[in-house]
Parts: C-alpha cells; sequence; structure tokens
C-alpha cells in the first residue's frame, strides 16, 4: 500500500514537472528589475507590452505580439510581456493562461506593483495607465514610442521597423 | 538626466488631454439610470462633487464600486455627493449598456446618480481615458473647480491595503480650506470603449 502511494506521489510529481517544463515560466518582479531590462537592452529593439488576463483587447492583441516574436526570433528584436494581474493569482489565473494562450516565444513577466503611481511615469510619463499599453524602446535606450492603445500585427510589424533601421 | 536624453515620438489617435487642476469644468447635463436628466451642479446645497467615471464591466471598476458607494456614504452628508457616469461606447461594450447600467445601479443599490455619457463629450473633455478615473471638484459661485482627478487610492485590488486615500484626501482638504497635497495620481484601469 505503501509503495503505491509512493507510486503515486511520484507520478504526479513527474506530472507537475511536465506541466511546468511545457508551459511558459512567469516570472514575479519588482519595478527595478523592469528599469534594469529597459537599460540593458543595448543593441536589442525591445517591444514591451502591458496586459492583464482581465482585460480584453489586450488578450486579442497577444496573439500578435507573439507572432512578432516568433518572426523575429534570433534578431536583435525581443518581445517582453509584462502581465499585470495580482499575483495571488500568478497559479490560478496567469500560468494557466500563458499555457492555454502557447504563448512560448515571448518573455513574460509579472509585475507585482500594486502602487501603480509610483512606476507608471517612470515607464512612460504619456501614459494614464490604460490598458493595453505597449512601448517600443529602441536600442541604446534612446528612443521610445508608446502606444496607449490596441495594435495589430501590421501596425506592430510597421511601428518597429524605423526601429530596427536605425 | 537619462530621462532627458530620450527622445519620446508622440503617441497617436489620444483624446486631449483634457483639464488640469484649478481649470473651471465643463457643466454635464445626462440622463440618469431613473431617465431623469442631471447636472453637475443639480444639488445647490452641494460644495462640490466626487464625479467618477467608471462601467459595469471593467474589473477595476468593479473592484472599486464599493469605495465608491463608500464615498458617497462618507462625504454626501457633508456636501461632496457622488457622480458616477458610464462613457463606454454599447455597440463595443454590450455590458455597459443603459438598461445593463439600470440594472447595476439597482442592485448595488446606488444613492447617487449614475449617468449615460452617450456622446463621451464629457469623459472627453474631462480627459478620462480608462475607468474608473475621478473627479473631485469644487463649486465657486456657479462654477466648479477641479481639485483633483486621478486614481481612488493607491490599491486597486485591496481597499484594505490601500494606505494613500486620493480622493478622500482631497475631500478633506477641501472641507478643512486647507491645499490638496497630491493633485492627481495614476493607476492601471481598463481604457474608455470610445466609438470607432
Amino acid at each position: 500500500m505503501v509503495k503505491i502511494k509512493q507510486l503515486i506521489v511520484l507520478f504526479s510529481f513527474f506530472l507537475c514537472l511536465g506541466y511546468t517544463a511545457m508551459g511558459q515560466n512567469v516570472q514575479v518582479i519588482k519595478y527595478p528589475a523592469l528599469e534594469k531590462m529597459f537599460k540593458q537592452s543595448k543593441d536589442t529593439v525591445l517591444i514591451v507590452n502591458f496586459w492583464a488576463t482581465w482585460c480584453k483587447p489586450c488578450i486579442e492583441e497577444l496573439p500578435y505580439f507573439e507572432n512578432i516574436s516568433k518572426k523575429y526570433e534570433g534578431t536583435k528584436v525581443k518581445v517582453v510581456l509584462i502581465n499585470l494581474d495580482v499575483v495571488k493569482d500568478l497559479t490560478t489565473k496567469v500560468k494557466p493562461f500563458v499555457g492555454k494562450n502557447n504563448i512560448r516565444s515571448s518573455d513574460i513577466y509579472l509585475l507585482d506593483e500594486p502602487d501603480y503611481n509610483s512606476w507608471i511615469d517612470k515607464v512612460s510619463a504619456d501614459w494614464s495607465g490604460s490598458l493595453p499599453f505597449t512601448l517600443i524602446v529602441g536600442s541604446d535606450n534612446k528612443i521610445r514610442k508608446t502606444f496607449e492603445e490596441p495594435l495589430t500585427e501590421s501596425q506592430l510589424e510597421k511601428e518597429i521597423q524605423p526601429f530596427i533601421k536605425l | 538626466m537619462a530621462a532627458a536624453l530620450f527622445v519620446v515620438l508622440s503617441s497617436f489617435l489620444l483624446p486631449a488631454d483634457g483639464y488640469k487642476v484649478g481649470d473651471k469644468v465643463m457643466i454635464f447635463n445626462l440622463k440618469n439610470v431613473d431617465n431623469k436628466m442631471v447636472a453637475l451642479g443639480h444639488d445647490a446645497t452641494a460644495k462640490g462633487y466626487i464625479v467618477v467615471i467608471t462601467c459595469n464591466t471593467c474589473p477595476v471598476a468593479q473592484a472599486y464600486e464599493q469605495r465608491i458607494i463608500d464615498l458617497n456614504k462618507t462625504y454626501a452628508p457633508k456636501g461632496y455627493p457622488v457622480i458616477a457616469i458610464n462613457a463606454n461606447d454599447s455597440n463595443r461594450s454590450p455590458g455597459d449598456s443603459f438598461v445593463e447600467m439600470q440594472d447595476r445601479a439597482k442592485n448595488s443599490k446606488y444613492q447617487f446618480p449614475y449617468l449615460l455619457d452617450e456622446t463621451q463629450e464629457v469623459a472627453k473633455t474631462y480627459g478620462a481615458r480608462s475607468t474608473p478615473t475621478a473627479y473631485v471638484v469644487k463649486r465657486e459661485g456657479n462654477d466648479y473647480i477641479l481639485a483633483y482627478h486621478g486614481a481612488i487610492d493607491n490599491n486597486s485590488n485591496d481597499a484594505s491595503s490601500a494606505n494613500v486615500h486620493y480622493v478622500s484626501q482631497a475631500v478633506n482638504a477641501l472641507l478643512a480650506n486647507k491645499p490638496v497635497e497630491i493633485t492627481t495620481a495614476k493607476a492601471i484601469g481598463c481604457g474608455i470603449k470610445w466609438k470607432m
């Protein structure tokens, strides 16, 4: 009996491992980590999209970001998805959502900073806080462009071109 | 310094910037859930108003619903009642239709007007971009002057974890004839569903 129990435990353990390997890892970060990402972008163009699972237009545009990420894999264009769900929803909502929608190519982080006013202006003074919000950061972190609205894949493609050519 | 080096390209398709603190705000006259028209200034005894541009469907607005009800409970007797306004286009967001607004106001027992900004003129003129956005206005004669705009407090997820209550602090300062210290604050919210 004990052996069977152990086997079940072992089996469930591997099952869990399998799930983790299949689903994208969503790392929880604080604002300084995000700022560091911007600063260290160096020769890479960063496309940073702020979203939440409860934001319908965000969810609609996520596949476009994922497609761009796949398309530019191995180049100096990187897509970063910043999730703004509550941190307690990480395992119950965010991770299942990411797994179900097969988001693998882009880097995903949950930004755990509920005091929004302390960091929104640092990302962009132009941003009211409305979701979705997208920020393109040029290599060298010098040029930025912001979009406080949903984007289509062709819009996104068009908007990153000037950054790639710089 | 680093910020000064950025060449920030302007965003497009955004509504105008809206009011700044100290501006005289537009007097609106909109249809309430009881089908009667309500104007800013309808209550002659009010010293000012807490105008909240909100909606039915946004999870952030829903998280703030009880706090909006509580603001009215606390401040209406002191002369600062709440006026809630929904500006979302019901074609894009059917859950924000006038009928749905009526249901919500009834079910949640709103003791304050819940108005439909059908043309979206008020939301645009006030400069709201997301829900919920609060505007604290103070009466000066027949005019209403903006004293605070932005987030209600600094924790949308959990009322008990909020430790800066922007709207309450603004109204308390006005009631005490003191300057409002924090005149604007940002928060994450749902973009207003503008008519296409």
